[in-house]
């Protein structure tokens, strides 16, 4: 596809989350909060009667296990998390995969039903060390029962959030785009109030 | 002479002494004091006066249940008021001041009402300002008010923030003193994740205020050596100045942590107070025993204490509240605080005690089977007057009287889910009983185990039972000798012939007032409470209920078990609101929600309004717009004109898939969507069970197995969640999977004559969206500058009108590309004000009609309630109720004349009849002013109303003084024949 309009109309550039050019970051203490912009994402929802042969069919395009209830997997730079039974997420990079739920589907073709996900949610990326701290003022999320690998479906400041667990110095929060500005607003509140 | 009843030792730092003020005086204390003990040092007894009589008082204890020590800590926005001098932690700079006087603490003239106390005795205002009824609101209560209450609010903004947080543990452990210690301990070392909360910044409860040796120890350095070893456990989380206030379903926890309340102001950053939500698996309550006081005449003078209180000022702060103590006791303890203060060289006048066999003395005077009969001193005791067993009166000469009439378990959290607590004959007071909240148990003073070694092991024994029931392996754990004195007590609760002898004495009840409440027949003890106040004070009668309970049963002839407790509930210790509230106040009471062209709009200076949680452009003003009407009509007629776009991102989008898609929205909408072809739209109007209509919008059928559904921005939430609830729960066997994209999507809604136009430009040319290959009703994909994007053909305003999408994060490109695109057709973005007005000219149904009490009948849309299939709400819609003859029809209203408005709310009657709510004939749902009219109109629904075009009909509203006629119209008033949607 050309946009052969360009020339006298603006260009279609994106904006993050937050509503600028380029993600924002935010160093407070030993705590990074980075708005993480590269992310697609699909959800993946088995057929009812196609059970196995779609989880069969997403274990073959991800190259990954999938994740029981609570947990994700990651790898060769996909990310699979539960959502619901026989239901994942699925996010990779966007500038890579913009096409994701695209060729989830294909992949799955009438086993399952994919839904592009892309611009429904923002991400911000937590790294450093203390994060526990920081999210008992968050979520209901046992933080010191946790482990690498957890995936939590949570309520942040009264959004429906995902929390992912990548390490104990690495946690990602998914929630609603829409309010990407109070989520991030939340999270540096906590960091702050935590550190 | 600075801090004059300062003693040796103690827990106070010597080496930080830190300066404060009491009513504009300054003093010095130590890091460790209290607001409480550092006055006392300084020989400071009366703290503040009482809520009724206005009566001097000094603290009558060393801890959370004061009741008369209740002062207002800080100044400026910060002034809080009723906060207790006993557990004030002492900081520099802290500023504390006397409340419910004036013009002066020592000099209150309002203490005129202690002169007149029999005209003010319980009841007083139920019997007094009943007549005339009018009076109560605008002179007698706002006199009671002022007279009595307690501390001031500053009345300004709190400036501190307060954080919510979350905890999980094996087993949380409720107080941190001897058994608290022991149970944490034993988990601890045991491997459980252990939480040990308690509300003093100092842990190790009386074990700092006694001077007991635990092990080869002092009780306090023992205290100090377990505090050490369980911070070192990494399994173990220490909360001091943390109060557990509440004990919820399920082992869930309330908790307030003080976290700045110690500190002249909090940390940039740092919140003042945490309320956290802690979730155990078992829960140890180790909170102790509160001592009660006896009740005798003139016991309030300031210097009349607590014996324990008198012990923990001495022992753990280092202050007499004087030179010359006494102590009054019906049991044992009282007596070691006669020793311990002796041994700091306090002069012990005498020890009174009501027991004929009371232990004695070589080092004081010990009067047995006396009672205390009488006190002096206006501001602060001088004398008390002590009745002899002989018969013989005396006085004592005491600047402080401890007394004690025994321990009372703090059975306050196992009461919260309304078990009752039990009588222990043993210890003459309550204990927990067996029905305790699930997972918890007692344990130590608490559990009515009141001797050191006592509680030690009973901490081991319940911290073993907790971890043996989650299968935690417990290690031996060796409980440490220590005293275990029998508890010697005999009860004795008032002194007989007592006039003025105070229960609780924050609300200023006497056991006189207890039995005028028994005279007029308020018995029950909840009928006590609240006809004498007892009990419910900030301090919720920590040291009174008991006196009270035990009055009423004796006048009742029943005993203390019989009459019982009144309810406990949260929170065990006054809490902030601001803690309550957390982070959800002013501008972050609730999460924002913007809309993707929202910085766009934010440039052009749009005027916003909240819907729902989102923030929509209300109307775009341009330089020269002195009122929001002239912005509203421009922009409906620019529209109507030529082209305006809108962002309609705001309405819910639900992906819908699956082998019985169409089956399922067959289902959930009442008119029929199986045939939909796909690459078409399809409006549809969904209905509750009942047969009323829920909500309206469209479904567009992309694949054969795949339909993109919308709803209304206000019902997005509720309509996922119905096909949800349909989904799981009503058709389990049907294919189909749900998941909301409203957020996904940025959508924009193009209408107008030029509509088409103005896209032709903006969509990527390989796309034909000309009227044959595009019509009325299609949907597809196309592009946009090469990114994806979607368009849909339908209108809400009338006109010819698309809706065209793109993924979230170009919706802000979108509108500058469709803004540039527009400019030779001088297109218009327009707010949510002109998408009314212009779905009202087209009368459309919006939320106002989808009331929740109208149904497609009332709507006009009763043929689309489809027979030949079932959905849901069609069979309940038939309801006979719902069908009547005159039932509502929904019109539109013009004013007869053009000049006057047509407001919402306000009500139709037919002509001639009276106006009132039997000839109600129906309401107005919707108004505006129409630009392309000319004249206001509205949407209204009306009985009988499709039969009724034509009518003129009184409108009528008294609340804003409305009254003239209208005519009944059709509600399409613009293009009643859709011509221009579909060109």
């Amino acid at each position: 596809m050309s946009d052969a309009n360009a020339t006298e109309l603006p260009a279609m550039e994106p904006i993050t989350p937050l509503g600028a050019r380029a993600p924002r970051v935010d160093k407070h203490g030993q705590v990074t909060l980075t708005e993480a912009t590269d992310t697609a994402i699909a959800s993946f929802a088995s057929r009812l009667g196609n059970e196995a042969k779609a989880t069969k069919a997403l274990a073959k395009f991800t190259g990954l296990e999938l994740p029981a209830a609570g947990r994700m997997t990651e790898g060769k730079g996909l990310c699979v998390f539960w959502t619901s039974p026989d239901q994942w997420m699925v996010t990779a990079s966007h500038d890579s995969h913009e096409d994701l739920a695209a060729q989830m589907k294909a992949a799955a073709g009438d086993t399952a039903s994919v839904t592009e996900q892309n611009d429904a949610w923002c991400r911000y990326d937590l790294a450093g060390s203390g994060l526990d701290a920081v999210f008992e003022r968050l979520c209901p999320i046992n933080m010191r029962g946790r482990e690498a690998g957890d995936a939590t479906r949570t309520s942040i400041d009264h959004l429906g959030c995902f929390v992912l667990m990548s390490g104990d110095e690495a946690i990602s929060v998914f929630g609603p785009r829409s309010s990407a500005g109070s989520l991030h607003h939340a999270l540096l509140t906590a960091i702050r109030s935590a550190h | 002479m600075t801090q004059k009843n300062r003693l040796s030792g103690g827990m106070i730092n010597r080496d930080r002494p830190m300066s404060f003020t009491f009513d504009g005086k300054m003093y010095q204390g130590f890091e460790g004091d209290t607001l409480a003990s550092a006055l006392l040092a300084n020989d400071v007894r009366l703290m503040g006066r009482s809520f009724k009589y206005h009566r001097p008082r000094g603290p009558l204890t060393a801890g959370s249940e004061e009741p008369n020590a209740i002062v207002e800590l800080r100044g400026g926005a910060r002034q809080e008021p009723n906060t207790r001098a006993t557990t004030a932690e002492l900081f520099d700079g802290l500023v504390a001041k006397s409340q419910n006087r004036w013009p002066s603490l020592a000099f209150d003239a309002m203490a005129i009402n202690d002169k007149l106390s029999s005209f003010f005795a319980a009841g007083f205002y139920y019997k007094t300002f009943m007549w005339p009824a009018a009076f109560w609101e605008k002179v007698y209560e706002p006199i009671i008010r002022k007279a009595a209450g307690l501390g001031s609010l500053s009345l300004q903004d709190d400036p501190d923030s307060y954080d919510k947080g979350f905890l999980h543990c094996d087993i949380l452990v409720i107080g941190a003193g001897p058994a608290g210690l022991m149970a944490a301990l034993t988990a601890g070392r045991s491997g459980a994740e252990v939480i040990l909360a308690d509300e003093d910044f100092a842990m190790g409860g009386r074990l700092n205020a006694e001077t007991f040796s635990v092990g080869d120890a002092s009780g306090r350095d023992w205290a100090a050596q377990t505090v050490a070893e369980l911070a070192s456990l990494p399994n173990v989380r220490l909360m001091s100045r943390t109060t557990v206030l509440g004990a919820f379903d399920h082992g869930t926890y309330g908790a307030l942590e003080r976290v700045s309340d110690h500190m002249f102001a909090p940390d940039a950053g740092k919140p003042r107070q945490i309320l956290w939500r802690i979730y155990s698996k078992r829960a140890i309550l180790a909170a102790g025993a509160t001592e009660r006081p006896i009740a005798f005449e003139q016991n309030d003078r300031p210097g009349v204490m607590l014996a324990s209180a008198l012990r923990s000022y001495a022992n753990r702060w280092a202050v007499t509240p004087s030179q010359r103590v006494a102590v009054f006791t019906n049991n044992d303890d009282g007596h070691r605080t006669a020793q311990d203060l002796h041994a700091l060289g306090v002069k012990v006048s005498a020890v009174v005690d009501t027991r004929a066999d009371a232990p004695s003395s070589t080092d004081y005077e010990v009067l047995k089977g006396a009672v205390i009969t009488d006190t002096m001193g206006r501001l602060g005791l001088t004398f008390a007057k002590v009745r002899q067993a002989d018969g013989m009166e005396r006085t004592l000469e005491c600047g402080a009287l401890g007394v004690s009439g025994g321990w009372n378990p703090n059975v306050h959290l196992a009461s919260h889910q309304r078990g009752r607590p039990v009588w222990d004959a043993d210890i003459s007071a309550f204990v927990p009983s067996e029905a305790l909240p699930q997972g918890m148990s007692a344990t130590g003073a608490a559990r009515g185990v009141l001797s050191t070694h006592g509680t030690l092991e009973s901490g081991v024994s319940v911290a073993k039972g907790a971890l043996k029931e989650l299968g935690i392996k417990a290690n031996a754990t060796k409980t440490p000798e220590a005293e275990d004195a029998p508890i010697n007590i005999t009860p004795f609760w008032h002194v007989e012939g007592a006039k003025r002898a105070w229960l609780d004495q924050q609300n200023d009840v006497t056991a006189k007032d207890v039995k005028l409440a028994h005279q007029e027949n308020f018995k029950s003890v909840e009928h006590l409470k609240r006809y004498t106040t007892l009990g419910m004070a900030t301090d919720q009668g920590k040291t009174s209920n008991m006196g009270g309970l035990a009055i009423m049963a004796e006048l009742a002839g029943k005993s203390i078990p019989e009459v019982g407790t009144t309810i406990f509930r949260p929170p065990y210790t006054p809490t902030a609101i601001g803690a309550f509230a957390g982070r959800s106040r002013d501008e972050d009471f609730r999460p924002v929600r913007k809309t993707p062209s929202h910085t766009w709009a934010e440039e052009q200076g749009a005027v916003f309004v909240e819907v729902g949680m989102w923030l929509r452009a209300q109307w775009f003003p341009k330089p020269g717009e002195t009122h929001w009407r002239q912005s509203v009509d421009r922009e409906v007629l620019q529209t109507r004109n030529s082209v305006g776009i809108c962002d309609v991102t705001t309405l819910g989008k639900i992906d819908v898939q699956g082998a019985d898609a169409a089956t399922f929205l067959n289902k959930i909408y009442c008119n029929p969507f199986a045939k939909v072809p796909v690459g078409k739209v399809r409006y549809g109007l969904m209905l509750r069970e009942d047969g009323i209509a829920m909500d309206d919008g469209t479904a567009a059928r992309f694949a054969e197995d795949h339909f993109v559904v919308t709803t209304t921005t206000a019902n997005a939430v509720s309509v996922y969640r119905h096909m949800e609830f349909v989904r799981q729960c009503l058709f389990p066997d049907l294919d189909v999977q749900l998941i909301s994209t409203t957020e996904a999507w940025a959508q924009y809604s193009v209408a107008g004559p030029n509509a088409r136009k103005l896209l032709e430009k903006v969509i990527d040319p390989e796309h034909d969206i000309s009227n044959e290959a595009f019509p009325y009703m299609a949907c597809g994909e196309i592009s946009i500058g090469g990114v994806r994007g979607r368009l849909f053909r339908i209108s809400f305003s009338g006109e010819l009108a698309y809706e065209i999408a793109v993924p979230t994060r170009y919706g802000d490109a979108l509108i500058r590309r469709m803004v540039a695109a527009g400019e030779e057709f001088d297109a218009v973005v327009y707010g949510t004000e002109a998408l009314g007005v212009m779905r009202i000219e087209k009368g459309h149904a919006a939320g106002n009609e989808l009331n929740g009490t109208t149904t497609a009948l009332n709507l006009g849309m009763a043929r689309m309630v489809n027979k030949k299939k079932d959905s849901i709400g069609s069979t309940l819609s038939e309801r006979e109720g719902l069908n009547t003859d005159d039932a509502l029809k929904m019109v539109g209203l013009k004013p007869v004349d053009s000049e006057k408005p047509v407001p919402a709310g306000a009500h139709l009657m037919t002509k001639g009849d009276p106006a009132d709510a039997a000839h109600d004939q129906g309401y107005v749902t919707s108004a505006c002013y129409s630009p392309n009219l000319g004249h206001h109109i509205a949407l209204a629904y009306l009985k009988r109303g499709d039969e009724r075009v034509g009518e003129v009909i009184r409108l009528v509203s008294p609340l804003t003084g409305i009254d003239h006629n209208v005519e009944v119209v059709s509600a399409h008033f613009i293009d009643p024949d859709g011509e221009r949607l579909r060109v």
